[in-house]
């Protein structure tokens, strides 16, 4: 495998509220290589869009705050790198899509003028020079009519467009590493294919690694190499998008993927996992997915599983899958998978 | 095979809505977000409607329950036509129609409690009794999944999976017959999602419910439906059978979205058609057929002239001109009058 462009290391995130101190991520590890697409998974409020904002810095503080781990970037720990190195990094090295378009993009200005600051900002180029290159971004991320698209204001395009130009953008200085916050979620089906494609080209020609987050496995099963599943702030399990999809080691996993319903199937009624997703909260103990879980027992509700190594590459954060249990529960698991 | 009652008739069904513009707030132009739709629901089944942002599927569902008022076209629920009926029978008539909304958290009164909500539509049909009503908002609760002691709480107090419930058990309230369900579970995780279909199937079966199931999620409705219509641009394309649909689509465009929608299985390779552009706007759509500008199939006469909706297949209706002249050349109307095998 080439070499590891992003590192982050026990990342522990929290927010400081009213209402107490939120550990939205709490000790999250993942890798990405050059040239990987690595997908971070998992329910509304898991914690991935404060993952990734950490990486880039971008945590509103007050009332988020990094209060430990390590993001090292090709060698160099980000954690708590000044605001000058970031502004450095950002949008040139390590470039971000949002989850929404619009935020990120400035209404006040057209879309030329933005994509050219970014450039001036990064590279010594004449206006004229990044005018001329932001067209050929506008072309190549398939917007129709860039010479006068250029010059519209970001609310004179669609959802879809909008997307693009932040792609667009995002690519123009050929980032090490793309993040990518649910870059397609808010657009239709036929869009977010012209997306992914796009950004499988990216990733094929340029070798960019990319760190996707999604809650769509359909996107991660299209697109990615590795997967990262999160739960409750934490990592819960980790592997290959096949060994994923097809083998769920965690039994939250399992019941990710045996929840959906599946367009090339008949199947008579739906698996659903009960109860509902908890908050995060400091000072829980016991397996945060315990309380939802088949196949708890008393450890689970009693102590604070590990992620244990379950194959080569793979860990999983459940205790059926510490050594110390013993073979007997390893075996209720195997059976939990195919009996399904 | 066996003959199906129609519960509900939609005929040419068209919404506009006029663009303003100008000082003078005049109008400028019309939205075209419902053109001429028609289709069937039978009593008991389950019609999927699906297609993209903005193609209609929502004002198509709030137009047949007048919530508001189509251009034109019939409405026809229990042989009835509704649309020209007063507000007083429209009253009487809600009770047996229902919808349920996308947005759990909106659609509920944030000031009400729980009782108050699911007890209100038993107040506007007649049940005066508060003793009554309490011991109904009771037995709702349970049938969704709920306990009775959550009857005293405020939807902030709930989950999104949690109000989902209660938009259902408000809708179920006065035992209705057709239920408009307009992406009930499209704000929910997946794995709330899937215990809410579990529950509104159950209920169907329960109670013999009818649904019209409004989602932009194709495997969802593919799950929960027995017909799935696909809408474009304010048009119905193309409606049959689930499983001929997922099987065997032949509009260009329900083939392209299917091809689209990525699956979670990494072993299925998929043939995929990337459709190119954007979809246009319902204020200025495409002369002929709608969807022509972005057809990979596209011929001349696609750009001139409108595609019919009409059969070519026993229960398969295609609005294509690939299909011309091996459509069956009889009105979706005709056909219902004599009555459809399901
Ligand atoms: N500004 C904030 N103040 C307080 N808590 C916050 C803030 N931002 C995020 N959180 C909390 O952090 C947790 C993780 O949020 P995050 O946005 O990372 O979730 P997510 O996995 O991206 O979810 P989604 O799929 O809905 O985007 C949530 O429980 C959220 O309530
Ligand atoms: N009250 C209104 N006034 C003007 N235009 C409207 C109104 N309601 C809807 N529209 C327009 O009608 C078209 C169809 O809207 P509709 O809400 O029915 O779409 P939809 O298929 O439900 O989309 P979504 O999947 O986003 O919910 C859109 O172009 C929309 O902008
Ligand atoms: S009528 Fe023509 S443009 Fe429309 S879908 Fe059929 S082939 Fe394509
Ligand atoms: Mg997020
Ligand atoms: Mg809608």
């Amino acid at each position: 495998m080439s070499r590891i462009v992003l590192e982050i290391k026990n990342l522990s995130t929290h927010f400081f509220t009213d209402s107490g101190e939120i550990p939205a991520v709490d000790q999250v590890s993942l890798h990405v290589h050059k040239g990987e697409v690595v997908g971070i998974v998992g329910e509304s409020g898991c914690g991935k869009s404060v993952t990734s904002l950490s990486i880039m810095q971008l945590v509103p503080n007050p009332p988020g705050k990094i209060v430990g781990g390590e993001i090292n970037y090709k060698g160099e720990n980000l954690a708590f790198a000044s605001e000058k190195r970031m502004k450095k990094l950002r949008g040139n090295e390590i470039s971000m899509i949002f989850q929404e378009p619009m935020t990120s993009l400035n209404p006040l200005f057209t879309i030329g003028n933005q994509m050219r600051e970014a450039f001036r900002f990064h590279q010594k180029i004449s206006k004229k020079e990044a005018r001329e290159k932001s067209i050929s971004m506008l072309k190549l991320v398939g917007i129709p009519r860039a010479e006068s698209i250029i010059d519209d204001y970001p609310h004179q395009l669609s959802g879809g467009m909008r997307q693009r130009v932040m792609i667009a953008m995002a690519m123009s200085c050929d980032p090490e590493l793309l993040i990518a916050d649910e870059p397609t979620t808010a657009l239709d089906v036929t869009i977010q294919a012209q997306i992914l494609d796009l950004m499988r080209k990216l990733n094929e020609e340029k070798d960019t690694a990319i760190l996707l987050i999604t809650h769509d496995l359909g996107v991660v099963a299209d697109i990615c190499d590795r997967v990262v599943v999160m739960y409750a702030g934490q990592v819960v399990e980790e592997g290959s998008k096949r060994e994923i999809l097809k083998d769920p080691k965690h039994p939250y996993s399992q019941g990710l993927i045996r929840s959906l319903p599946r367009i090339h199937e008949r199947e008579q009624k739906l698996y659903s996992i009960p109860g509902t997703v908890p908050k995060p909260k400091l000072g829980r103990v016991g397996c945060r997915f315990a309380p939802r879980c088949e196949l708890a027992f008393n450890r689970c509700f009693e102590g604070n599983p590990e992620l244990y190594v379950t194959g080569e590459g793979r860990r999983s954060r459940c205790f059926l899958y510490d050594k110390q249990e013993g073979e007997a529960i390893n075996d209720a698991t195997t059976e939990a998978v195919i009996g399904d | 095979m066996r003959l199906q009652k129609p519960l509900l008739e939609i005929n040419g069904l068209k919404k506009y809505f006029p663009i303003k513009g100008g000082v003078l707030g005049r109008t400028v132009g019309e939205v075209k977000a419902v053109d001429d739709v028609s289709f069937t629901v039978f009593e008991g089944e389950i019609l999927g409607i699906v297609g993209e942002s903005g193609c209609g599927k929502s004002t198509t569902g709030k137009a047949i329950l007048r919530l508001i008022e189509p251009t034109a076209g019939e409405v026809k629920f229990e042989d009835q036509d509704i649309t020209h009926i007063n507000a007083e029978e429209m009253r009487k008539l809600r009770r047996d129609m229902q919808i349920i909304f996308q947005d759990p958290y909106a659609s509920l009164n944030p000031r009400h409690t729980v009782e108050k909500i699911i007890g209100e539509p038993l107040l506007i049909h007649g049940m005066n009794h508060a003793k009554e009503r309490k011991s109904r908002v009771k037995e709702l609760l349970e049938v969704v999944g709920l306990s009775a002691y959550h009857a005293s709480r405020y939807p902030h107090q709930f989950s999104g999976g949690q109000r989902q419930r209660i938009g259902i058990a408000r809708a179920l309230a006065n035992n209705p017959k057709l239920i408009i369900c307009d992406e009930p579970v499209s704000a929910l995780d997946v794995s709330v999602q899937a215990q809410i279909l579990n529950l509104m199937e159950a209920l169907r079966d329960e109670f013999n419910l009818t649904y019209i199931f409004i989602a932009h999620d194709l495997s969802v409705v593919k799950h929960i439906s027995d017909r799935v219509g696909v809408m474009y641009l304010g048009r119905m394309v193309e409606l049959t059978s689930k499983d001929k649909l997922y099987d065997e689509a032949k509009h260009p465009y329900t083939q392209a979205l299917l091809s689209a929608v990525p699956d979670p299985d990494p072993d299925i390779e998929k043939e995929r058609v990337i459709l190119k552009g954007d979809v246009p706007s319902p204020a200025d759509p495409p002369t002929g057929c709608a969807f022509h500008t972005r057809c990979p199939m596209a011929m001349d006469i696609c750009k001139t002239v409108r595609p019919a909706f009409l059969p070519v297949e026993d229960n398969h209706f295609v609005a294509c001109h690939l299909y011309d002249g091996q459509q069956q050349n009889i009105s979706h109307y005709q056909l219902n009058k004599e009555g459809e095998h399901v």
